[in-house]
């Protein structure tokens, strides 16, 4: 605990100093930047006690990955939308909303269908049959050396640009909001997530996670209710007001240029829809529960968080374009938002509730980003430590302290590599970074997840090569598509016309493992598929599952 | 151990009931998620001008506001629907299974 304290000092201190250099060099941001300090100091103090809390409970391995099983339904349901509601989808949606109003929508609904998919399809079976890892129900009944090595790896992918699209977007938003200096915001978000995660495990990322969702989701009603509140709670309007202010006029009310054409468009419903399904940090979250009609009950309470969040985000976004682009203290010279407008969010905070509700806003954004990347890191530690070290390397022959040890130095190693990546890719465009994330969970985890639970005839083959041909599928297209070959290396065209690469790459998975699985003749195929049925009916009847205690 | 208990599962006529009910649910609330889903992406891609119609002469609501705020509501709702019907049927069914092994 000794770093603990240490570290509370040292944050105090570095956030004392900048904002003493934020007062001396602007007198605009100095008194609400000391409210979002001292709101963002009792949060820090809040969750470093939760993380103590936690580390008293932390003993076994099952405690560290998965809280040894004792979330309930309605809490993991907060966490799991907490996951989701990051500082990204926030600041980012209500800024969609409030530079071309309808769009904003389809986003989120594009977000939010997967949900009920994971219901319906995944999240029991998931349950039942895992138990740290989503490797686990991958490699159930096949090869444990290929499948968790790709699963693995798959992780590893997805969190790290994942990670990396989050401390530099953390570094760029608490500049803005805190005037601390980049490389310092993002040496403190790191240094706090691997404090979160190495002393507190799984229930302290959890918390973490919960405590957050439920400042931001207050948060987001509150302003919600005052935009309403403004237009005497008739929401036509608010419309009214908005189409009058918009340079768009009554283009906001209908989709605009979001979604050209019909291929892109469903490319992208496609890695939105897989690509939540194959998060690994989102997927782990399925085994802190203690049986499978827990695990239904956190999909459906997230399910109406994250739908209830983007309705509040659509009322903000519009709320915005009413107050906002029309206050001359929030715009520039040239009559654009301060900051891009990412920010639109934080600067109808302002003017709804003043500096204190500001301070509120910016505090819980940063502290949004914290509850993230630490379940982020979390799922890569687990990836790491339990299926490469444990069951790969160790080949299952380790004790719990053992792994435990392997997953906290891994942790360290995520955040020192977090930090130096956040730090290197200041200035790089890394938009996409999450579509790529998005691409490789879909094409790559979710294929292999899917069928290991529903298709027989899956063989340790199929699932490697198909697979592995649908994540470098995903890569080289995201690189060849415009936003890497046009935005990136300056090529005047791009080889591969579309944004999203999911509905090519995902195609190319699902039939690599078919076919790769059909024309399997090895015995250990056979095997395989003899070993589906008892696999079929633990998933159906949570008959031999990892229950809460003996994990 | 294990393998025997799975013998007798599956040799149980509700083991199969079980199975096949919840395969039905599960599969016709994905394709109504899916379906509605595509049916509105498509829409936005090939028709948004049907999206942009006013929901009342004078009113500044678009058509599209509406179904979106549904298609969020709905996507809660079915999943309220499959939660219900699992806590009270699906685990009734799963419970008398267990039980029939002891």
């Amino acid at each position: 605990m000794k770093q603990l304290v240490y570290f509370l000092l040292l944050g105090a201190w570095s956030i004392n100093v900048s904002a003493a250099e934020v007062i001396t060099g602007s007198d605009a941001g100095a008194s609400l930047n000391i409210a979002a300090v001292v709101m963002f100091l009792l949060f820090v103090s809040a969750t470093l006690g939760v993380t103590y809390w936690a580390a008293q409970r932390t003993h076994s391995a099952a405690d560290y990955y998965s809280a040894g099983g004792g979330i309930t339904g309605f809490q993991n349901g907060l966490a799991i939308a907490g996951d989701y509601m990051s500082a990204a989808s926030f600041l980012g949606i209500s800024g969609l909303v409030f530079m071309s109003g309808y769009d904003g929508l389809i986003y989120s609904i594009g977000f939010l269908i997967g949900w009920p998919l994971i219901l319906f399809l995944i999240a029991e079976r998931l349950r039942n049959l895992g138990r740290y890892t989503f490797a686990d129900v991958a490699s159930y009944r096949l090869g444990q050396l290929p499948i968790r090595t790709l699963s693995a790896f798959g992780s590893l992918a997805v969190v790290a640009l994942y990670l990396i699209a989050q401390m530099v977007g953390a570094g760029k938003l608490i500049q803005i909001l805190f005037g601390l200096p980049y490389e310092l915001a993002v040496v403190l978000v790191g240094v706090l997530m691997v404090l979160y995660v190495t002393f507190g495990g799984m229930l302290a990322t959890t918390w973490v996670q919960i405590i957050k969702a439920v400042l931001l989701l207050s948060g987001a009603t509150f302003m919600a209710f005052m935009v309403l509140k403004n237009v005497g709670f008739d929401i036509n309007e608010l419309f009214t007001q908005a189409i009058a202010v918009h340079p768009k006029g009554s283009e906001i009310m209908a989709p605009g240029g979001l979604v050209s054409d019909p291929v892109s468009a469903i490319s992208l419903g496609v890695a939105l829809i897989f690509g939540t399904a194959g998060l690994p940090h989102i997927l782990m979250r399925f085994f802190t529960v203690a049986d499978a009609k827990q695990a239904r009950r956190s999909v459906f309470f997230a399910t109406g968080f994250i739908g209830y969040f983007y309705i509040l985000t659509f009322i903000i976004g519009f709320g915005a374009i009413v107050l906002v682009s029309t206050n001359p203290a929030f715009l520039n010279a040239t009559g654009l938002l301060l900051g891009g407008n990412n920010m639109a969010a934080v600067h109808l905070s302002a003017a709804v509730g003043g500096d204190l509700f500001l301070g509120f806003i910016s505090a819980v954004a940063f502290a949004t980003i914290l509850a993230v990347v630490a379940g982020l890191t979390l799922a890569g530690a687990s990836a790491i430590s339990h299926d490469l070290y444990a069951s790969v390397i160790k080949k299952g022959e380790v004790s719990g302290p053992m792994e435990m040890r392997v997953s906290r130095i891994a942790t360290v190693a995520l955040g020192v590599m977090a930090i130096l990546l956040g730090i290197l890719f200041e200035k790089q465009n890394i938009a996409f970074m999450v579509g790529l994330a998005f691409a490789i969970a879909a094409s790559a985890n979710f294929p292999i997840l899917l069928l290991s639970m529903y298709w027989k005839n899956l063989t340790t083959r199929g699932a490697f090569i198909g697979g592995f041909a649908g994540l470098m599928t995903a890569v080289v297209l995201v690189i060849l598509g415009p936003i890497v070959w046009v935005d990136i290396f300056g090529f005047a065209d791009a080889i591969f016309p579309y944004k999203y690469p999911a509905l090519f790459s995902v195609a190319v998975a699902f039939i690599g493992i078919w076919f790769f699985s059909i024309t399997d003749r090895s015995p250990e195929a056979q095997q395989a598929r003899d070993l589906f049925e008892h696999q079929y009916i633990r998933s159906q009847t949570g008959i031999g599952a990892h229950g809460a205690n003996d994990h | 151990m294990s393998a025997d208990l799975y013998e007798q599962v599956k040799r149980d006529p509700l083991f199969a009931k079980l199975t096949q009910s919840r395969t039905r649910w599960a599969w016709a609330l994905s394709a109504l998620i899916l379906l509605m889903y595509f049916a509105f992406i498509l829409l936005i891609a090939f028709a948004p001008s049907v999206l942009a119609k006013p929901i009342a002469a004078g009113s500044v609501i678009t058509v599209g506001i509406p179904i979106g705020v549904i298609i969020i509501l709905l996507a809660f709702v079915l999943t309220g629907v499959y939660v219900h019907k699992a806590n009270t049927h699906f685990d009734a069914l799963n419970q008398k299974i267990k039980d029939n092994l002891q």
